[in-house]
């Protein structure tokens, strides 16, 4: 019979089988950041078991609150800065060298197809755009991760989406995801696993993958996955040529994380994106979903471009292509927050960020901050916030706010027109 | 093992995320007993007050999806403190549930049939459930009536209940 990307991926790494349908998979990498970290370190030395499985499969960064807003969360990164240093973590990034967790991994090149990665957050889900097993968990399952890099799972079950068709201009891998979650509710692959698949998918690059399987949490699944391939292997290509006498190779070797011909799905659906408008939430729930032309009008009093989801080049350059020259409406406030520094400075060196500026918009520096309400940009009660980020939960940007989630393209149309609406740049 | 019996507390909504459990402002805490006064702070529906309808309970019935959303485990640290170690639902998020589980603590699923009973015969009026854990059952009682249900859950969820979570289960084994 024949197996999933997951199943593979699981069979690869087998450690134990406890019992019944329980697998304890062995862990290529343990993904670390200071808000559900420190408790797990803090429990470690209180055991007297202050140490880690592999200090090379330990990546840590501070990216929810950065820099420190306050004694608080000046002390959760003192946290994981001191044990990163003790016990010898070499990966670890600072403020300056700091980006959101989701964002600065793959940059680094520390995702590869095949892998199975845990992380105390639950966008991990996004690294399946590599073809890798990559899960969000608590800090208990983080502390056992470092400790003895082992996790337990239920044997992964998959749904297969295809994404046929093709993407109309000025709609993205955010529009498409947003669409999904719409067809299958907040829990519609619970303790499933999501395999991409399809031309929309194999056309799309690694940033726009990386938006897709971000939110696959958002239907309730384990992870995202999409099959490794020539897209994979040259943005992989810095990190692994020593590794691999060629391109050809390395994607030979990564192939083997594709399914079988005959894998088994615990269920497979099709969407034909062809017809796809630009998609936002309207309601408290990600599964709210609905084309952007029927929220046409309604007010924003901010509009937040970043995060997890689309805080990458590639979605600050679409939101830059529809602000260039325009200023952003007096009534609201437009946030950008590039993803990582190496974006940042790619931006800087693009222009993109003078277009930011220039619209209106307040640049930030990389951080996870707005997008849970944490800090740089926390709404107050009773305001509205068109956002590029995963999620629309009541209260989840600043309590008793609203989100509506939405692609950088539509949220820089939204800053423009002081209100939901498309961009007109993508209309024929 | 922890306390599974108690009053419980009815919450008659599905999809309760974990932002709603313990609001992400509160994150800044490292220490479980300090999120105590948050817990479900940011639900708002009808019928549910947190700061009147939390004290003293100590088993949750709800719906479908429970603990959607963050993977955060102060959501099940904050029922923790508040001395509520049983969540009772139609259905769990996966991360929500394995937290649940990994600290000790017990996520059950029961039928929709089960739940939709639950409500209608129990909620509305103070209302008790005991576990008996070697046996898989609860009794409830309340309302003048008295209702008896079995559950399962897994041998490796039981494990972990036995074992106090699953730092200590893991430590043995691995």
């Amino acid at each position: 019979m024949g197996k999933t990307v997951a199943e593979k991926i699981f069979d690869a790494h087998f450690v134990d089988n406890p019992c019944e349908d329980i697998f304890v998979i062995r862990l290529d990498a343990v993904f670390c950041h200071e808000i559900t970290t420190p408790v797990a370190i803090n429990d470690l030395v209180s055991r007297g078991k202050d140490r880690v499985f592999d200090p090379a499969k330990i990546k840590a960064v501070i990216d929810h609150v950065t820099p420190a807003k306050d004694s608080k969360t000046a002390l959760q990164g003192k946290i994981v800065r001191d044990w990163a240093r003790r016990n010898n973590i070499k990966d670890f990034f600072d403020v300056g060298r700091n980006g959101v967790c989701h964002a600065i991994f793959p940059e680094k090149g520390f995702v590869r197809p095949g892998y199975t990665i845990i992380m105390g957050d639950s966008h991990t889900c996004t690294h399946g755009a590599f073809g890798a097993f990559a899960a969000g968990v608590g800090t208990t399952d983080l502390e056992v991760g470092i400790l003895k890099g082992v996790c337990a799972f239920q044997y992964p079950q998959t749904l297969k989406i295809n994404i046929t068709g093709k993407l109309p201009p000025g709609v993205f891998a955010k529009d498409v995801i947003l669409s999904v979650i719409g067809r299958l509710g907040v829990n519609g692959a619970t303790n499933k696993v999501i395999e991409f698949a399809g031309p929309v998918i194999e056309n799309m690059s690694m940033e726009a993958r990386m938006t897709l399987c971000n939110m696959a949490i958002e239907a309730g699944g384990t992870c995202g996955i999409c099959y490794p391939d020539q897209t994979t292997v040259d943005y992989l290509w810095p990190f692994i040529s020593g590794e691999y006498a060629s391109k050809e190779a390395a994607l030979a070797a990564f192939e083997a994380f594709c399914p079988d011909p005959d894998a088994v799905y615990a269920d497979e659906m099709t969407l034909d994106v062809s017809d796809l408008s630009p998609q936002v939430t309207y309601g408290y729930k990600p599964d709210t979903v609905r084309p952007v032309s029927e929220m046409e009008g309604t007010p924003v009093d901010q509009v937040y471009i970043g995060s997890c989801t689309n805080g990458r080049l590639e979605d600050l350059r679409v939101a830059a292509a529809v602000l260039k020259g325009n200023r952003i409406r007096d009534s609201l406030r437009g946030i950008v927050s590039p993803a990582t520094p190496d974006i940042f400075t790619k931006a800087l060196d693009e222009g993109i960020i003078k277009i930011f500026m220039d619209a209106g918009f307040c640049v930030t520096n990389p951080t996870c901050g707005a997008c849970l309400g944490m800090s740089n940009g926390v709404l107050a009660e009773g305001e509205v916030c068109a956002s590029t980020t995963n999620r629309n939960f009541f209260g989840r940007m600043g309590k008793g706010g609203m989100v509506h989630l939405m692609s950088p393209a539509t949220a820089a149309a939204t800053a423009l027109a002081g209100h939901i609406t498309n961009s007109t740049l993508y209309s024929a | 093992m922890k306390n599974f019996n108690g009053e419980i507390l009815f919450l008659d909504r599905a999809d309760i995320n974990t932002d709603e459990i313990i609001p992400a402002r509160y994150l800044t805490e490292i220490t479980k007993e300090a999120l105590k006064p948050y817990l479900l702070e940011d639900l708002k529906f009808d019928g549910f007050d947190p700061a009147k309808d939390i004290a003293g309970k100590q088993v949750i019935i709800t719906q479908s999806n429970f603990g959607c959303g963050s993977s955060r485990e102060h959501a099940p640290w904050a029922l923790e403190v508040n001395g509520i170690n049983l969540v009772i639902g139609e259905s769990f998020a996966r991360i929500f549930r394995q937290n649940m589980f990994n600290c000790g603590m017990m996520a059950v699923a029961l039928s929709k049939e089960e739940i939709d009973r639950l409500f209608a015969e129990f909620s509305g009026s103070p209302a008790t459930l005991e576990t008996d854990f070697a046996n898989n059952r609860f009794t409830i009682k309340g309302n003048n009536r008295e209702a008896d249900i079995g559950f399962s859950i897994s041998g490796f969820d039981r494990a972990l209940v036995e074992a106090g979570g699953w730092v200590d289960y893991a430590d043995v084994n691995y």
